[in-house]
């Protein structure tokens, strides 16, 4: 990581009072619904938008510069306005200087990347490209807010490290109103990796391979001695399913079957497996495969706390008894490892949260009374701490902030003649992941309840496509039916569908291709060609 | 910011310049009634039910659009405001039915606050309603149209703060209304059902489709909790009666959402009741999942692992965790793997 850890370096609250944002790989008005309304404030305000996305989206027909970009090519775009901003001498030589490390292989990197060189491939007017980095660089309150539309490549990581690089070039970091904002894509992703669903972390992001570390928890939980070796990631944990040596998976919550790409490959790691547990509300694509279901319960039902985007630590609370003879999660887990033999014996989640607070320092100051009426933002260290409404102020997590000079890579799959056209996946307003949840919701069917793919106008003229016609969408692993929607929000050349649907999954299509590191799956790129039915 | 010296109701004090009378009468502890004023608005001014005598004026003012000055010598309590309030309220009441006993707003209704509170108990201008509920397809918002009092919160707060523009005041005179452009469906118009219109009406003229007739206001219990779509992670309150979630409805000044939600936060809770809901543990036998007691379940599934980890080691099992589950339930799966089970093969789906 370039700064320490993958959070929101700053709040929902501040968004309202930047000058600049830069939104990339982002469409907040559909995925993330209320951070659009404290983006449309400043919008109101009169701050400037810079918009790079494929697609003509809420905020890219509001924005001030829009950078239409070809999937794919963030790196290149980037790259291309940190060398304008290197070459006009706009860089934050103060803050580069006292604060990062690096920093002279990322100058030799983007030397040659002019915005002319790259205008082509990344399909953007160069000037654009100019003016874009002009602005960001010149302005004070300039933050950057990405998600998936960076994150799911095969390149997501370096993404991601070199939107820190621009950040860190003009010295946008550590200060109010600016910074690098992912914005978490479910309700509490954060939390599950701050709580250590990782292979290589403990909670609090606390490496494993750390011995003080393990014998820490080695002390906290009771246990001889915990394993050495980092675990398997989860693609990593199916292709070995595959091959007969994973034999049991235990999945809480989670719909693989929906969420990954290729579920072939998935459902014949399932079937190979000797034991599946799925712990779910509803019978979904997952369970059907299992041997044992668990019915847990909803948020509705249960104690507890999510962490958001902004790194806040909220109160989830129990409105109502569990429906039937459903369990909360929590428990369930607590039973089960106590029938295994080692007692779990937590009354709430209370306890629960206090053992966390107990070995995770960042998290040592938040307790259930603290976040009664507001959450507390981690990094929150001791009980007077007031919680951090950004990172890095004066320092990086990591000490000094780290340039990582990054190649583009183009895409696993590029367009060809037998499949011309790339295929982006994403996020609607309407749904949410699998959809397991919003479909069963009837004003929501209601308004949307059916897959759909954008097509640009002139390649659906060029294919003779009407509008809210059914058409075919093939790739090299399978093909799906959708309606075409034929309009200009899309590039000429670029399809983008939602993947909310099960009877006509675009995980189907998409490739199973991943970044190195973090494992996400390629979902923004691969080549597809369409056809009448 | 410049402070300025005001005197409110005889007493003297100090607030920031640029503050409305409302906005500095509020942080001084005095509360004046509004109608159409929404912190999360600009101010509007058009019920004046918020008057107020302002020294040197001959006519009173409406405080949540006049701005303080120096010197400013501010009475919110004088019989001429009392009876100006009084007036404003006869008349919103005076085409508006007063069937407050089937109303689903009735309890949490701005009008009938004020119209118990001045004591308003028949109007002047009495004239029968007609128009009634809008046939609306949409199942998620009902309009009233005899119930609004054309406020303008819904309208301003789908052009200002959603800035989706899809309602608007339509018609005029008498016959004026709020509702989409050719007063089509919501479902036909630029409309993305967030149901912010809903939490920004004072009165009864805009309510969720879904509660009607489910529970008066004092019955629901009002717990306040996170959504559980997206990592916003805007704070809501589930209503209950009878241990079911009847609406989802949102609050001002809550953090990070200030009162705004989406379709999904408002509108996307009926999971929750559904009839596909899991209710009871099931073990596959012969390909068919049978319904069995938490404790085989628990047996079964603690003597498989038992059985998997002797044979092949503990890395021979994965646990997965959730980003849809709490932290506490993240904390314990990982824990599960690592001291149960013995291996750091815990990971999430996607970590997006
Ligand atoms: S519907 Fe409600 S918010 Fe809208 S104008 Fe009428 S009373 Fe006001
Ligand atoms: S209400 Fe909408 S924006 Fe807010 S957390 Fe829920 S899904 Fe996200
Ligand atoms: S609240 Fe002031 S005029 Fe309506």
């Amino acid at each position: 990581m370039s700064f320490g850890s993958g959070a929101m370096t700053n709040s929902i609250g501040e968004i309202k009072n930047c000058d600049v944002l830069f939104i990339i790989g982002s469409n907040p008005t559909e995925a993330h619904p209320v951070i659009g309304v404290e983006m449309k404030k400043a919008l109101k305000k009169g701050a400037t938008f810079i918009v790079a996305d494929p697609r003509k989206i809420w905020f890219a027909r509001h924005a001030d510069i829009h950078l239409q970009l070809n999937p794919g090519t963030d790196i290149l775009l980037v790259s291309a306005m940190m060398n304008v901003i290197l070459s006009e001498g706009l860089e934050d030589k103060k803050f580069i200087e006292e604060r990062t490390e690096g920093f002279d292989e990322v100058k030799e990197l983007v030397k040659d990347i002019t915005p002319e060189s790259v205008a082509e491939r990344v399909g953007v007017d160069a000037e654009d490209i100019r003016k874009a980095a002009r602005i960001y660089a010149t302005t004070e309150k300039a933050g950057i807010f990405y998600t998936l539309g960076i994150t799911e490549h095969i390149c997501g990581t370096d993404n991601v490290r070199t939107l820190a690089n621009l950040a860190m070039i003009t010295g946008h970091m550590g200060k109010p109103n600016a910074g690098v904002n992912p914005l978490r894509g479910q309700n509490n992703v954060q939390g599950a990796c701050d709580m250590g669903s990782d292979p290589g972390k403990y909670p609090g992001y606390q490496p494993i391979t750390d011995q003080k570390n393990r014998e820490k928890f080695e002390k906290a939980w009771n246990v001889k001695k915990l394993p050495e070796e980092a675990g398997t990631m989860l693609p990593k944990g199916f292709d070995l399913a595959v091959e007969g040596k994973m034999k049991a998976f235990y999945i809480m919550g989670q719909d693989p079957m929906m969420s990954e790409p290729n579920i072939d490959h998935i459902k014949v790691a399932l079937d190979t497996a000797e034991l599946v547990v799925v712990q779910d509300i509803f019978m979904t694509e997952t369970a059907k495969l299992a041997d044992v279901v668990l019915p847990g319960t909803t948020f509705a039902e249960k104690d507890g706390t999510f962490t958001n985007s902004e790194r806040r630590v909220q109160r989830v609370r129990k409105a109502i008894d569990p429906i039937g003879n459903t369990r909360p999660d929590w428990k369930i887990i607590c039973e089960l490892a106590t029938k295994i033999g080692y007692p779990m014996d937590f009354p709430s989640p209370k306890e629960v949260w206090d053992e966390v607070a107990s070995v995770a320092p960042n998290f040592a100051g938040i307790n259930y009374g603290r976040i009664e009426k507001v959450g507390l933002q981690w990094p929150c260290t001791d009980t007077e701490h007031p919680g951090t409404k950004f990172l890095h102020a004066g320092k990086f997590t990591r000490g000094l902030g780290k340039f990582h000079a990054l190649p583009h890579r183009e895409p696993a799959e590029l367009p060809d003649n037998e499949y011309p056209l790339v295929l982006s996946t994403g996020r609607t307003l309407y749904h949410y992941n699998a959809a397991t949840m919003t479909r069963r919701s009837e004003g929501i069917v209601q308004k949307s309840d059916e897959a759909f793919i954008e097509v640009n106008k002139k390649d659906a003229d060029n294919l003779g496509i009407n509008n809210d016609e059914i058409i075919r969408v093939i790739t090299k692993r399978g093909n799906i039916k959708a309606r075409a929607i034929v309009a200009t929000k899309a590039k000429e050349g670029i399809v983008w569908m939602p993947f909310h649907f099960v009877e006509n999954s675009a995980n189907k299509l998409t490739i199973q291709a991943y970044d190195n590191i973090t494992m996400t799956a390629e979902y923004k790129v691969c080549s597809v060609r369409i056809e009448k039915v | 910011m410049a402070k300025l010296t005001i005197n409110i109701n005889g007493k003297n004090c100090r607030a920031e310049e640029d503050m409305t009378i409302l906005w500095a009468a509020n942080t001084l502890g005095i509360s004046i009634p509004t109608l159409c004023h929404e912190i999360r608005l600009k101010p509007f001014g058009a019920c004046r039910v918020c008057v107020v005598e302002v020294q040197g004026e001959s006519t009173l003012m409406p405080s949540c659009v006049t701005k303080i000055k120096d010197g400013m010598v501010i009475r919110t309590d004088t019989e001429r405001v009392l009876n100006a309030r009084k007036a404003v309220i006869e008349l919103l009441l005076s085409n508006h039915p007063v069937d407050c006993m089937t109303c689903d707003a009735c309890g949490d209704c701005r009008l009938q606050d004020l119209a118990h509170e001045y004591g308003v108990r028949e109007s002047r201008f009495f004239t029968k309603p007609e128009k009634g509920v809008k046939d609306d397809r949409n199942c998620m918002i009902k309009f009233d149209h005899d119930k609004c009092i054309l406020c303008g919160r819904c309208v301003r707060i789908c052009n200002e703060v959603q800035q989706d523009k899809a309602i608007d005041f339509i018609g005029r005179g008498y016959e004026m209304s709020i509702g989409p452009a050719f007063n089509d469906s919501l479902l036909d118009s630029s409309c993305v059902l967030c149901g912010q219109c809903v939490s920004a009406c004072p009165v009864g003229a805009l309510t969720e489709k879904q509660a009607v007739g489910k529970g008066r206001d004092w019955e629901l219990k009002k717990v306040q909790t996170v959504c559980s779509y997206c990592g916003v992670g805007c704070n809501l309150f589930l209503n209950v009666k009878d241990n079911k979630v009847v609406k989802t409805t949102s609050q001002v000044g809550t953090i990070p959402n200030d009162g705004n939600l989406c379709i999904k936060g408002r509108f996307g809770n009926d999971m929750i009741h559904h009839k596909d809901r899991l209710t009871e543990p099931l073990i596959k036998k012969n390909g068919k999942f049978e319904e069995v007691t938490w404790d085989e379940a628990y047996s079964f599934v603690a003597d498989k692992l038992k059985k998997i980890k002797d044979e092949n080691g503990p890395d021979s099992i994965t646990c997965v965790g959730s980003s849809r589950c709490t932290n506490e339930e993240n904390y314990l799966i990982q824990k599960f793997a690592r001291a149960v089970i013995g291996t750091n093969n815990v990971d999430e789906c996607a970590r997006t």
